[in-house]
């Protein structure tokens, strides 16, 4: 399989463990990659506060680069995902507003029809993959081991713009993943609520209130850790829980923030130093132990 | 088909233990909706189950409930919809509203946030005529908003108001906007001034987008929230930390191509905020220790010239 790659600003910045385990796990299973590197920055929903067309544009700038190409544009950033979806879902509706975006591309040489699709590398590993293959790279089950699933706002909503209808397994795909390698999936309620990231130099008090509801009841339910497939949940998760475990609940962060690349990487037998798992703010090192005793 | 309902049950007069889940089961076909089903437990099985409901057509605004973890209009879903490998369905009254007895919830904060918009126009003048004429085109524009039934169900699952009673919230904050877009209406800049500066406004959603998905009539408050942001900028409202945030994020996209993790931290701080600022200092220390921290010198898209074109041509249609 051979894709366009988008890696995202923050798995190459605050979060480079996610790159070069996403990197690893790709070689693993034969996905070959041309990284996009003229992209920009999906600019996150955020830079779309003020200017929600602009950032339609660089978006669709991008589609058109992995068109041109012939690919499936691959990411690895839950926002970038539905950032960039969700941009596609307008044009598409609006035949006019590509029209006009496509007008501003043209000095570019670039034209976009409309025929990209984007892929989570979750989601492509379901349905490009297969969890089958992906199970047959695996060393050994993650039998005893408990995982609480964090989606991340952009990977399940709204579901319109992620094509649920069309591929209804992207709506519990994470769970899937979590079963494959044997592991068990943990039922709570921090499943696909907010990680409150986009709030955090906002109004840092309710932000932080969510990473402490999230952590400590994925402890309660008795998850080892918490997987996502988004870097930015994980800087809040994984960045933010010492300080909020210990102003909402006055317990210590305990509970390790894993990417999803990182989990597969694990249950493959790649190293926790490869894997970038020392690179955590919340120590990981009970939770690779554990899997350690599971997969020797 | 026999399906089982696991609903949630409150008795406020009972002395203790006046909270429990009861599991009902009945027959339905492919036409039943939840609310057909739970009119059918209350008729047939248990007279003391307490819901409220109205129209059955998804206009009243009154049968909003939990199923299976998610807000809804009972009315407006079929049973079998849902239904997977028929485990029981779970029900239970809103979220983020005082509940007054089993599926049912008062809708005092509801409306006190509603109140809180000023939800009527407040016209500068007279009207000539003796009434204010407004272009359908500008009427139209108006009509997502105009969609909502109060139901309570994006209120239900905002993931702020879950950590923020404060919050103003997605039904007041969607109807702010329609009075906030009314041609007729003489008070644009104040109702902006006053959703921007206050706590609990504008900047405090955290775009998760839980009312766009879970609204059953199209109003997608969160995409009415992101408009007035816009909005608020355009008009000048420029203190909060949420401006600085979006603007330091814009001019990183412009200049690097890229998002610049370091300056976005500090800008949204403010430059000059020193508490903020040492406060941010730790983690960044954290992170450096963990070899982690994102890179000083921002980096950049290979092509960062071409998006400065971009940015020169869109701003300059702009003015």
């Amino acid at each position: 399989m051979k894709y366009a790659f988008f890696p995202g600003c923050v798995a190459k910045g605050g979060a480079p463990e996610l790159y070069d385990s996403a990197k690893i796990v790709m070689e693993r299973l034969n996905i070959e990659v041309v990284e996009l590197t003229r992209a920009s920055c999906t600019g996150a929903g955020v830079l779309q506060e003020k200017d929600q067309k602009m950032g339609d544009i660089l978006n669709i700038r991008t589609l058109a680069m992995a068109e041109e190409m012939g690919l499936t544009m691959l990411v690895i950033c839950s926002t970038c995902q539905g950032v960039i979806s969700q941009a596609n879902h307008r044009v598409l509706k609006d035949s006019k507003y590509l029209d006009e975006i496509n007008e501003v591309l043209r000095d570019e040489g670039l034209k976009y029809n409309g025929t990209t699709k984007v892929k989570h590398l979750l989601w492509a590993i379901i349905e490009d993959i297969g969890l089958e293959e992906l199970k047959k790279t695996f060393v050994s089950e993650l039998k005893g081991l408990e995982l609480a699933p964090f989606y991340g706002c952009y990977m399940v909503r709204p579901s319109d713009a992620l094509e649920f209808n069309q591929y209804p397994n992207r709506e519990n795909s994470l769970e899937l993943l979590i079963e494959s390698t044997g592991a068990t999936v943990t039922k709570y309620s921090g499943t696909t609520a907010c990680c409150g990231f986009p709030i955090l130099f906002i109004n840092q008090e309710n932000s932080l209130k969510m990473v402490s509801n999230h952590t400590g009841n994925a402890k309660d339910s008795g998850a080892n850790a918490i997987v996502t497939p988004c870097p930015l949940c994980h800087l809040n998760l994984d960045g933010y829980q010492p300080k909020a475990r210990r102003k909402n609940r006055k317990d210590k962060a305990d509970m390790p923030i894993i990417h999803v690349p990182q989990l597969i990487g694990l249950a493959m037998g790649i190293s926790k130093k490869e894997l970038g798992l020392q690179k955590h703010i919340v120590s990981t090192k009970d939770v690779v132990k554990k899997i350690e005793e599971i997969t020797l | 088909m026999e399906v089982k309902l696991n609903i949630k049950r409150f008795d406020p007069e009972l002395p203790s233990d006046n909270e429990w889940w009861q599991e009902y089961s009945i027959q339905i076909n492919s036409n039943t909706t939840i609310l057909d089903a739970l009119i059918k437990i209350r008729d047939e099985i248990d007279g003391t189950l307490a819901l409220r409901c109205a129209c059955r057509a998804s206009i009243c605004g009154s049968c909003g409930m939990r199923v299976n973890g998610r807000a809804r209009l009972v009315c407006k879903t079929r049973v079998e919809s849902i239904l997977k490998n028929n485990e029981p369905l779970n029900i239970e009254p809103l979220g983020n509203h005082s509940i007054i007895r089993d599926l049912v919830v008062s809708l005092d904060s509801f409306f006190s946030k509603i109140d809180q918009v000023t939800p009527y126009i407040v016209p500068d003048s007279e009207p000539e005529t003796g009434e204010f004429i407004a272009s359908n085109e500008s009427m139209e524009n108006l009509l997502t908003s105009m969609n909502c039934i109060m139901c309570g169900v994006c209120v239900s699952d905002c993931t702020v108001l879950e950590v923020d009673n404060k919050f103003i919230g997605p039904a007041a904050l969607a109807k702010a906007w329609r009075f906030v877009e009314d041609p007729r209406d003489g008070k644009k800049e104040e109702r902006l001034r006053y959703l921007n500066d206050q706590d609990g406004g504008i900047w405090d959603c955290t775009r998760c987008m839980q009312c766009v998905e879970v609204c059953p009539k199209g109003v997608a408050p969160m995409d009415r929230i992101m408009e007035m942001r816009e909005s608020a900028i355009e008009s000048g409202n420029k203190s909060t930390s949420g401006y600085k945030h979006t603007e330091s994020f814009y001019n990183s996209v412009k200049k690097h191509g890229r998002l610049d993790e370091t300056r976005l931290a500090v800008d949204s701080a403010g430059i000059t905020n020193i508490p903020r600022l040492l406060d941010l200092a730790p983690i960044g220390m954290k992170a450096l220790l963990k070899g982690k921290l994102p890179p000083l010198i921002p980096h950049k898209a290979e092509d960062k010239e071409k998006i400065k074109d971009i940015y020169k041509k869109v701003e300059e249609k702009k003015q």
